[in-house]
C-alpha cells in the first residue's frame, strides 16, 4: 500500500521560495507534491541581476533560474499567471482566481514585496513605474540617447537603474532626499566617491532634494517638480525609493502580521501548517532585502518541512552594488552603537577610501571605496567576532600586513630605491630630490624650488619631508604645529591651493580628496574650510551651518552664561526716532537687562535668551532693522563721522559713502571680522587709520589705506591708493576686499595677511592692474548675490530649532 | 528602560544639536551621522557652556565656550579630568527615543 504524498502549495516563485524548492527536492523529492502558483507568468529568475540585463551586460534568457525543465524534473506543477484569491487555513485549501479549490497540507509564503510609491500628485501617470520585475526593466531598456529619466532615491536599487540606463545613453537624472547617496550602506566620505564616478558616467546627482510633485501632459509623465521649484524633465519617472512586504493575502488568511508575515525561527506562521520564507516575512522585529538572508532562511523552511530541525539566526550583512566602474563594498555595523573607534585610510590619488568600525577591540564594521580586494577578510572578522587588539596598528592595510612588525614610516623612506618616484604630479624621483638636498635645498620651500616635488597638488609633501630628514638628520626640523589642525597634515595655504586647483566644492571632497584622517574634521578645520569652499564657489557650494561656530550659526554673540546679544544694523552709524524706539521697545519685551551703545556706532542688547532670538528679530525686522553681523567673520560695520552734512571742516559725504560702503559689503563673509571707517577729513573723527580699511577723504578725493588694527594688536593702516570718485573708491574696496577673501588663511585679519603677501603684490592687484581690479570686484559682487541678504529674517520665519526639541520638565511635575 | 519619543531624526541638522530640557537638567541630543544621534549633558563641567551650541564631529562635540571637546560614547573630555553625563538613546524608525528613567522621569503608573 502507498501512503499518498503530502500536498505542498507554494505561493509566490521568488528567489527566496524557489531556494526553499531546490533544498525540498534534492533532499527528498518523494516528501511532497508541490503546487506553484505566481502572479507574475514566469518562473523564478535572479532578480538581483535585473541592473546587467538593463545595462546589457546579460540578457534575461541568462538569468532565468528555474526553466520549465528544471519544474518538470523536479516534478512541480506550475500555475504561473494565476493569483490566490482566498485561504481557509481551518479547511486547509486555497481558491485560486479561476474558482478552483485545491487542499493543502503544507503552505508557503514566499510572496516577496512590493515596491513602494511616494504618493505624490501625479504618481499615477502613465510613464511612473518602479523597478521591481522584468516589466520595469523592459520599460527602462526602451529609453535611448534621446529620452530624459529621473530616478527618485539614490539607494542601491536607484543607482542600479540609473547607471544601466546611462549605459545605453539615456540622459538619467538622480534625485535624492538624504545628504549622500547610499546613506544606509556608505558614510559620507564613500557615498562622495561613488557620486563622482557616477557623475563621470554622465549620471546628474541631485542630493538633498525634495520631490514635490509629478507634472504631466496629456496622463503622460513631463517632469519632476522639486519642492525649490525646479523642474526636470523626463520621459520615465523610476520611484526607487524602498519595498514594502506584500502581506495583503497573509493578513487576509488571518495570519499574524507586522510590518511582514510574523515568522518564528523556524519559519513557521502564527498559523499551523503555514510557512513564509522571503521579504514577505518579518523575524524578530527585522524585514529583509538583501538576498542571503533569504537563502538562510529557505533553507530552513525546508528542513522544517522535511522534519528536521534548524532554526535561523540573522547575521551581519556586506552590500557590494553591482555598477560596472564603481567599487564598493559596505559591511556590518558602520553608523550605530556606542563606545566605538574609527579607522580611516584615503589615498585620494587613487580614489580609495576605508572606514573601519571598531567596538570592544572588535570589527563591528567596514565601509570601502575604490579598493574592496579586502572586503571579505574585514567581513569575516565582523562575522566571526575576532578579536583584533594585537593587530589593530596595521588592520587596515589587510590580511597581508599581519603578523609582521609595524613599520616605521622613515625606515620604509630610507629603504626606497633611487629610481622610486616621490612626486606623481611632476614625476621627480627619490636621487633628484636628495640630490638637490645634498646641493643645498634643506628645506620643503627650497626642494619645491630646485626640483619642482611637492609643488603640485602637495599630497607628497610628508615624503620629502620625511627624505629631509632622513638625509639631513637632526639638521631638519619636522615642521611643527603648522597644519590646520590634527585631521591632516597640509597648511591652511596648501589646503586653499588645492581647493582651487582641484576644484573641490564639497567638505567630503576635501576631506577625502585632502586624505583627513578623521572622518569628518574637527572644530578647528571644518570652519576653516567651509569659510574657503564658499569663498572659491560661492554659487556651487552651499554656507554649512554646522561647520561655524555657535555665534554665526545662531547670528548673535553667546555670553558667558548662554543669554546672547543682539545688535540690529546701523548704516554708516545713522539711526533715527522709528528705530529707537522699536531697540526700546524690544528691549523691554524681552527683558533684556543690559542695552550697550558699541564702538561701532550701534546698539547691543545683552542677555536675550535663545529661544527668544527668531521672535526679537522678527519685531526688529518690522521697524526695517536687520542683522548687524557683530558675530560674524565678515562685514561688522563702517564707522563714519558726518562730514560735509554738517561739520565745517568737512571735504566729502563721508557719512554717505559710509552707508554706500555697508550696503555693498554687508552680509559677506571674510577670513576674520572686517571693521571699516570713513573720515570726513584728516582729523579722523572716525578713526579710520586703525580699522582693517580705512578712508580718509581729502579735498581732491578719497585716501584708502588697510591693515590696521586696534585689537590685541595696535596698528596704523598703510595707505593703498588715492582715487578722486566715490564709485573708484567703491570699486578698489570691493576689489581689496575679495583679494583677502580668496587669499587669506582663516582667522587673519588683513593686517596679517598684508604681512605675508606685502603691500607691493596687493597694490599690483587692485591699484595698477584695472582689468584685474575690476575682476575682482565682479567677483565679489557674484558672491554678495547669494549672500547680501538678512539673516534674521530667514531665520524668524522658522522658530522652531530654536527652541528645545521636547520638554520633559512640565510632565515630571505633575 | 522607559523610552519616551522626544522627537525626528531630521528635527537636528547632521552635525548639529538640539536641547530637551529634562528633571535633570538640559541634555543635549547630538546627530553625528545620517542615523546617529547621542544623548548627553548640555553643560560644560568647565564654565557651563551649552555644549549643543558647540560644532559636532567625528562622535565628539566641542564646547563653544573654550574648546573643551567631549567623547559622547564616554562622556570623557580629551585631555581634561571631567565628564559629563551620558543617557541612553536610541533610533526606531527615525523617530528619536530617550530612556525616561535615566533622565529621571517616573514612568507613567
Amino acid at each position: 500500500m502507498t501512503e499518498e504524498k503530502q500536498k505542498l502549495i507554494v505561493i509566490g516563485a521568488g528567489m527566496a521560495s524557489g531556494r526553499v524548492l531546490e533544498h525540498l527536492t534534492e533532499t527528498d523529492r518523494d516528501a511532497y507534491d508541490i503546487t506553484l502558483f505566481n502572479a507574475e507568468p514566469r518562473g523564478n529568475y535572479n532578480r538581483i541581476m535585473l541592473s546587467p540585463v538593463l545595462s546589457g551586460e546579460k540578457t534575461y534568457e541568462e538569468i532565468v533560474t528555474h526553466d520549465d525543465a528544471w519544474y518538470a524534473e523536479a516534478g512541480v506543477s506550475c500555475r504561473f499567471g494565476e493569483r490566490i484569491a482566498g485561504i481557509d487555513t481551518t479547511a486547509k485549501t486555497v481558491t485560486s482566481e479561476t474558482g478552483e479549490v485545491l487542499a493543502y497540507d503544507k503552505l508557503l509564503f514566499g510572496t516577496g514585496s512590493n515596491p513602494f510609491m511616494i504618493l505624490l500628485p501625479g504618481h499615477d501617470l502613465h510613464g511612473v513605474i518602479a523597478y521591481r520585475d522584468l516589466e520595469d526593466t523592459q520599460r527602462m531598456m526602451a529609453m535611448g540617447p534621446d529620452n530624459k529619466v529621473v530616478v527618485i532615491g539614490g539607494g542601491l536599487l536607484g543607482l542600479e537603474a540609473a547607471a544601466g540606463m546611462a549605459a545605453r545613453g539615456v540622459d538619467v537624472t538622480v534625485v535624492h532626499i538624504m545628504g549622500h547617496l547610499m546613506e544606509r550602506q556608505l558614510d559620507e566620505a564613500a557615498g562622495y566617491l561613488l557620486r563622482k564616478s557616477l557623475e563621470e558616467k554622465g549620471i546628474t546627482i541631485l542630493c538633498g532634494a525634495n520631490s514635490k510633485e509629478i507634472l504631466g501632459g496629456d496622463g503622460r509623465v513631463r517632469a519632476l517638480m522639486l519642492d525649490d521649484g525646479t523642474e526636470l524633465p523626463c520621459d520615465l519617472l523610476v520611484m526607487a525609493v524602498g519595498i514594502r512586504p506584500n502581506v495583503a493575502l497573509a493578513q487576509d488568511a488571518g495570519l499574524a502580521v507586522g510590518r511582514g508575515i510574523h515568522v518564528d525561527d523556524q519559519m513557521l506562521t502564527s498559523v499551523e501548517d503555514v510557512l513564509a520564507v522571503g521579504e514577505c516575512v518579518e523575524h524578530d522585529g527585522a524585514v529583509f532585502g538583501l538576498v542571503a538572508p533569504l537563502y538562510d532562511q529557505a533553507k530552513v523552511a525546508a528542513q522544517t518541512l522535511l522534519g528536521e530541525e534548524a532554526a535561523f539566526v540573522q547575521k551581519s550583512l556586506s552590500t557590494k552594488l553591482k555598477v560596472t566602474g564603481c567599487d564598493l563594498f559596505s559591511a556590518g555595523d558602520f553608523a550605530e552603537g556606542e563606545g566605538r573607534e574609527d579607522i580611516v585610510f584615503r589615498d585620494p590619488s587613487r580614489g580609495v577610501y576605508k572606514r573601519l568600525v571598531i567596538e570592544d577591540d572588535k570589527l563591528v564594521g567596514a565601509v570601502m571605496y575604490g579598493d574592496t580586494a579586502d572586503g571579505n577578510w574585514f567581513f569575516g572578522l565582523i562575522k566571526d567576532g575576532t578579536d583584533i587588539s594585537e593587530m589593530r596598528e596595521t588592520l587596515i592595510f589587510g590580511p597581508a600586513y599581519q603578523g609582521g612588525s609595524p613599520v616605521d614610516p622613515l625606515s620604509a623612506v630610507a629603504a626606497l630605491p633611487p629610481e622610486a618616484e616621490i612626486c606623481g604630479c611632476s614625476g621627480i624621483c627619490k636621487s633628484t630630490i636628495t640630490d638637490a638636498i645634498a646641493g643645498g635645498a634643506t628645506d620643503l620651500g627650497a626642494v619645491r624650488a630646485t626640483t619642482k616635488a611637492s609643488a603640485s597638488c602637495g599630497t607628497c609633501t610628508g615624503l620629502v619631508e620625511q627624505l629631509l630628514q632622513v638625509t639631513l638628520g637632526d639638521d631638519f626640523q619636522m615642521p611643527a604645529a603648522q597644519s590646520v589642525c590634527g585631521c591632516t597634515d597640509l597648511t591652511h595655504e596648501d589646503v586653499r591651493r588645492l581647493i582651487k586647483s582641484q576644484e573641490l566644492k564639497s567638505q567630503p571632497a576635501v576631506w577625502q580628496e585632502l586624505g583627513w584622517t578623521t572622518p569628518n574634521g574637527c572644530h578647528v578645520c571644518r570652519p576653516a574650510v567651509n569659510f574657503y569652499l564658499l569663498a572659491d564657489w560661492p554659487l556651487e557650494y552651499r554656507d554649512d551651518p554646522q561647520s561655524r561656530f555657535v555665534n554665526e550659526r545662531k547670528h548673535a554673540n553667546i555670553q558667558k552664561d548662554g543669554t546672547f546679544s543682539v545688535v540690529p544694523r546701523m548704516w554708516g552709524g545713522i539711526t533715527n526716532p522709528d528705530e529707537l524706539r522699536a531697540i526700546a521697545d524690544a528691549a523691554e519685551k524681552y527683558d533684556v537687562p543690559t542695552v550697550k551703545v558699541t564702538g561701532g556706532q550701534r546698539i547691543d542688547l545683552l542677555g536675550v535668551k535663545g529661544e527668544d532670538l527668531p521672535y526679537i528679530w522678527a519685531d526688529l525686522n518690522k521697524a526695517g532693522l536687520v542683522s548687524g553681523h557683530a558675530y560674524s567673520k565678515g562685514l561688522r560695520t563702517v564707522k563714519t563721522c558726518v562730514g560735509t552734512d554738517h561739520c565745517r571742516f568737512g571735504t566729502q559725504d563721508s557719512t554717505g559713502l559710509g552707508i554706500k560702503l555697508e550696503k555693498v559689503l554687508w552680509g559677506s563673509w571674510t577670513p576674520h571680522k572686517l571693521k571699516l571707517a570713513v573720515s570726513g577729513c584728516p582729523r579722523n573723527c572716525a578713526e579710520a587709520t586703525c580699522k582693517d580699511i580705512g578712508v580718509v577723504c581729502v579735498d581732491s578725493g578719497y585716501q584708502i589705506s588697510i591693515g590696521g588694527a586696534a585689537g590685541m594688536d595696535v596698528k596704523e593702516t598703510e595707505l593703498l591708493v588715492q582715487v578722486p570718485t566715490e564709485e573708484e573708491a567703491i570699486e578698489v574696496i570691493m576689489a581689496v576686499t575679495q583679494a583677502y577673501r580668496e587669499g587669506a588663511k582663516y582667522l587673519d585679519r588683513i593686517y596679517k595677511w598684508l604681512a605675508k603677501v606685502g603691500m607691493e603684490w596687493v597694490k599690483a592687484q587692485v591699484v595698477e592692474d584695472l582689468d584685474n581690479r575690476r575682476a575682482l570686484a565682479e567677483r565679489f559682487e557674484l558672491s554678495q548675490s547669494i549672500y547680501r541678504k538678512d539673516p534674521w529674517a530667514e531665520r524668524a520665519k522658522e522658530p522652531a530649532p530654536f527652541a528645545p526639541l521636547a520638554n520633559l520638565e512640565l510632565e515630571a511635575a505633575e | 528602560m522607559s523610552w519616551i519619543d522626544i522627537g525626528h531624526i531630521d528635527d537636528i541638522p547632521l552635525r548639529g544639536a538640539r536641547v530637551v530640557k529634562t528633571p535633570v537638567g538640559c541634555v543635549g541630543l547630538f546627530r553625528t551621522g545620517e542615523a546617529e544621534v547621542f544623548a548627553a549633558s548640555n553643560s560644560c563641567p568647565h564654565k557651563g557652556g551649552p555644549l549643543s551650541e558647540g560644532i559636532v564631529h567625528g562622535q565628539k562635540v566641542t564646547c563653544p565656550l573654550h574648546n573643551w571637546v567631549f567623547d559622547l560614547n564616554s562622556g570623557e573630555a580629551l585631555g581634561e579630568d571631567a565628564r559629563i553625563a551620558i543617557y541612553p538613546v536610541r533610533l526606531d524608525a527615525g523617530r528619536i527615543l530617550l530612556d525616561g528613567a535615566a533622565v529621571g522621569k517616573r514612568s507613567a503608573a
